[in-house]
């Protein structure tokens, strides 16, 4: 039905971009005709958002062109991409909290009446109009701080609609959405095609793609594989593609048996967030923790691991609970967290690698409470070998790493500790596909020595690949129990939106 | 289940939400609380109440609300101004010694008090904005050069009221139906600004700029021209500011306007404005002044040691920002319960 008349719309000719040494996109091409939906596809780290980023005027292309309508366009900035007529719904919704939701639709092209006075009430207006074309019910005069992540990127759709873009782009926009949303969005992209606009769509989820799109871009380490239309192509296809080996490669898998339990949880809550989330993890087993992205996952880790307070439940490791609200119990009981934002979270970038190795240790390594230098760089060699981390100097700042290794400087930091439970939130994130399989392997020697992990993982292949057991959240509950056995992609997404759990053990 | 289920529950938010914001309205807060330490005040010593006594409280607390227009401004993008204190300062003693010297016309006073401050807010907005140095230390150097700058053109001298104009001290002690015209000029600056930072795109940007940074960027606001501009605006009234400490004291050396830019932020912060930027309004602040002035008034009324008026502006801060967070957390978690409820499929 994508009537693909002569001219593209937007092209993306021989683009490349580097940020220092890493090549993050090198000579990519591709177009966009009015009235098709195309899919760009790889796995995170592909360099998908770096072209949405080029796109939007965030980024400049070292070399090569994004070329609109036959005009070569040099973007200066956001504001420019925009006036161009492309328009960017990203991964992670970027509101304004303070402000009102209509506000945030409107930001940074207020509607203005006579005298240059903001058209508050025409706002309100035109936010309830494109509400009403979503199909969802958001008062758009209260605050956007507090609106659930889908409700989030809702706003953000509404934003993007709002400019009525003959390019609109769209990064993984279905994250957290509700499969009815979801529907509605795929209806509004739709009407949009119809309009003649073009529609360059990324997701995860193949079967939208399918459902939804004329063509395929695929890319992989930062180059294009190729560019087909969707009926060329299988899902076995596009996952070879993206991979470019075979997943065994990717996840190595040693068979364990697991033993005692380590971590048991049992009706944990924290209200408005999660409820009534029960889990075990056994020695030598990995239990990954599905959903989508603002289902609770993370939150549930922080409350087990007493950052975040729960509201009720109780936490048990190795048969003993822990108090409520107080991480240094749980690491003295031997539990461990690799959280998700290694920058914020994990790492003090500017400290040297030994001082961060040595973070979680310090009670160890000082004497009469003063720190042997000494002994954290001795410590850290020591698991800088055994992680087989890549460095150039041992007391440079921890920044000068690449993402794979700074993964490796956390994960040594809290193996420095020998917990007996580890909690790995997204542990591949923004990693390069090589060091993501050595992160693979070092999770599964631990686990063969008798570590229980809990993973979150917002990448179906690598729980699929990793886990032995898998747990889904959606909305805040556990939807879906599922063995290495029963669990496939089909199942855990359905779990995951909040249907019917066919599998549930 | 039938087909209705489709439809989305009826949005009662939309009532109830603006209940809420005018409960959690800071600008009636503070109003509120005035009343109180006026009334309590007044019981213990009647002359409080008394029509000279109020002049004093407007008129004590104008200046600080001016600077407050500004600095709202500033802060509300994540940044801050220290060096109002010190420009008002230098604006002052500018003005004061060309009516000795030059015997320049009483209107040019207010002309040139405003330019001083145009400069330095200039300067400021510049290496904040372009050269993007943090603006706690460019203003705090600021505060230092300015206030040097000052001594070295006063050089131990004074400037007294027979050098002033009489037609300008008058600003500072005329009153219109009984209210000090300081007062009045300094409200209508506030209602002004009150208004423009309500309904001008600009000034709304202000608050995107200072609420999220990096969407900012991201929607295509020009963040470094606004910031310019916040600190071009807080400088100019700073230097407007002095040419109306001038007529109120009639009076300057080199030691006008020093420490004030911190009873400004207090004020504020008092006034509800979010010290990391984002949330507060002109108005607020302005009321946040005139309530830490008549606690220092009510004190001295009362007889009580000036030590206490300081310990409770500090206190008051205290409590301003802890009340803040509070409530934002409690209003967050509220709106995320009644979302949950609304996104049950």
């Amino acid at each position: 039905m994508g009537s693909e008349s002569g001219a593209p719309l937007l092209e993306v000719r021989e683009v490349t971009k580097s940020f220092g040494a890493v090549a993050a996109v090198q000579g990519v091409s591709f177009e966009l005709y009015g009235g098709e939906a195309h899919a760009l596809l790889g796995e995170n780290g592909a360099g998908k958002s770096t072209i949405v980023k080029m796109l939007a005027g965030v980024h400049r292309p070292d070399s090569g062109d994004v070329v609109v309508e036959g005009a070569p366009q040099t973007f200066a900035g956001p504001a420019d991409a925009r006036d161009a007529g492309i328009s960017i719904i990203y991964q992670e919704p970027s509101l304004f909290p303070d402000l009102s939701v209509a506000e945030n639709i409107f930001v940074g092209r207020l509607p203005l009446l006579a005298g240059r006075r903001l058209d508050r009430a025409g706002m309100v207006r035109r936010s309830t109009e494109i509400f009403a074309r979503l199909g969802v019910a958001l008062d758009p005069t209260r605050p956007a701080r507090g609106l659930s992540v889908a409700d989030q990127q809702l706003v953000e759709i509404a934003k993007a609609l709002s400019l009525n873009a003959k390019v609109l782009v769209m990064d993984e926009p279905t994250a957290a959405l509700t499969n009815v949303e979801v529907d509605r969005l795929f209806e509004v992209i739709a009407t949009l095609r119809r309009g003649g606009a073009a529609v360059l769509f990324i997701s995860h989820r193949l079967e939208e793609v399918f459902a939804s799109c004329q063509r395929v871009t695929i890319m992989r380490d930062g180059r294009l594989v190729r560019t087909a239309t969707i009926d060329e192509v299988t899902v076995e296809d596009i996952i070879r593609s993206m991979v470019g080996r075979d997943l065994e490669q990717l996840f190595p898998k040693t068979e364990t048996t697991p033993r005692e339990v380590v971590l048991d949880v049992q009706g944990l809550s924290s209200e408005g967030v999660f409820v009534d989330v029960d889990l075990q993890v056994r020695a030598g087993e990995i239990v990954a923790l599905a959903g989508l992205v603002g289902a609770g996952r993370t939150e549930v880790a922080r409350a087990v691991f007493g950052i975040d307070r729960r509201t009720a439940g109780t936490v048990r490791l190795l048969g003993k609970e822990l108090p409520n609200g107080r991480p240094r119990k749980a690491m003295a009981a031997g539990m461990a967290l690799v959280p998700e934002d290694r920058r914020q979270q994990g790492l003090v970038m500017d400290m040297p690698i030994d001082q961060n190795v040595a973070l979680a240790s310090l009670n160890e390594l000082s004497r009469v409470g003063l720190i042997l230098r000494s002994r954290e760089t001795r410590l850290a060699t020591e698991w800088a070998r055994r992680l087989q981390l890549k460095f150039g100097r041992m007391r440079g700042p921890v920044s000068t790493l690449s993402g794979g290794n700074q993964q490796k400087v956390v994960l040594g930091k809290w193996l420095a500790r020998a917990p007996r439970l580890l909690i790995i939130d997204e542990p591949t994130r923004g990693i390069d596909v090589g060091t993501k399989a050595e992160v693979h392997r070092i999770l599964d020697e631990l686990v063969a020595g008798g570590m229980a992990v809990l993973m979150i993982s917002s990448e179906l292949p690598e729980v699929l690949g990793m886990a032995d057991r898998v747990l889904v959240l959606c909305e805040g509950r556990v939807t879906g129990d599922f063995t290495r056995a029963e669990a496939d992609e089909d199942s855990i997404m359905r779990a995951a939106a909040g249907l019917s759990a066919t599998g549930a053990a | 289940m039938t087909t209705a289920v489709q439809q989305p529950p009826a949005p009662t938010p939309a009532a109830e939400s603006r209940w809420l914001v005018a409960a959690r309205s800071r600008e009636l807060g503070i109003a509120a609380l005035i009343v109180l330490v006026f009334l309590v005040t007044t019981a213990y010593n009647h002359d409080f109440a008394r029509p000279h006594s109020i002049q004093q409280l407007l008129t004590g607390a104008s200046l600080i609300a001016l600077l407050g227009v500004g600095e709202t401004m500033v802060i509300v993008t994540r940044n801050v101004d220290l060096s109002v204190g010190s420009t008002l300062g230098l604006s002052a003693y500018v003005v004061g010694d060309l009516f000795k010297h030059q015997h320049i016309p009483v209107w040019s006073g207010f002309v040139i008090g405003v330019l001083v401050g145009l400069l330095i807010g200039t300067v400021n907005g510049f290496v904040i904005a372009v050269l993007r140095v943090p603006s706690l230390v460019v203003t705090l150097a600021m505060l230092y050069v300015v206030r040097g700058i000052d001594s070295l053109i006063v050089n131990g001298q004074t400037i007294d009221p027979d050098a002033i104009p009489n037609a300008f001290t008058a600003v500072g002690y005329k009153d219109v139906l009984g209210i000090p015209w300081l007062a009045v000029i300094v409200a209508l600056i506030v209602a002004f600004f009150g208004y423009a930072m309500r309904s001008f795109r600009s000034n709304r940007d202000l608050y995107a700029i200072g609420s999220n940074p990096a969407a900012a960027e991201l929607a295509g606001i020009p963040a470094g021209r606004r910031v310019f501009t916040a600190f071009v605006i807080s400088g100019l009234l700073s230097g407007l500011a002095g040419a109306l400490f001038l007529s109120l004291h009639a009076q300057i050396d080199n030691s006008g306007g020093s420490g004030y830019e911190l009873n400004v932020v207090a004020a504020v912060v008092v006034g509800g404005v979010a010290i990391f930027g984002g949330s507060g309004t002109v108005v607020g602040a302005a009321l946040g002044a005139v309530l830490l002035n008549t606690i220092d008034q009510a004190l001295v009324a009362s007889r009580i040691s000036s030590f206490w008026s300081e310990a409770i502006a500090g206190g008051l801060l205290i409590a301003a920002i802890a009340a803040d967070r509070a409530l934002s957390l409690r209003t967050a978690r509220s709106l995320r319960r009644r979302e949950g409820a609304h996104r049950e499929l």
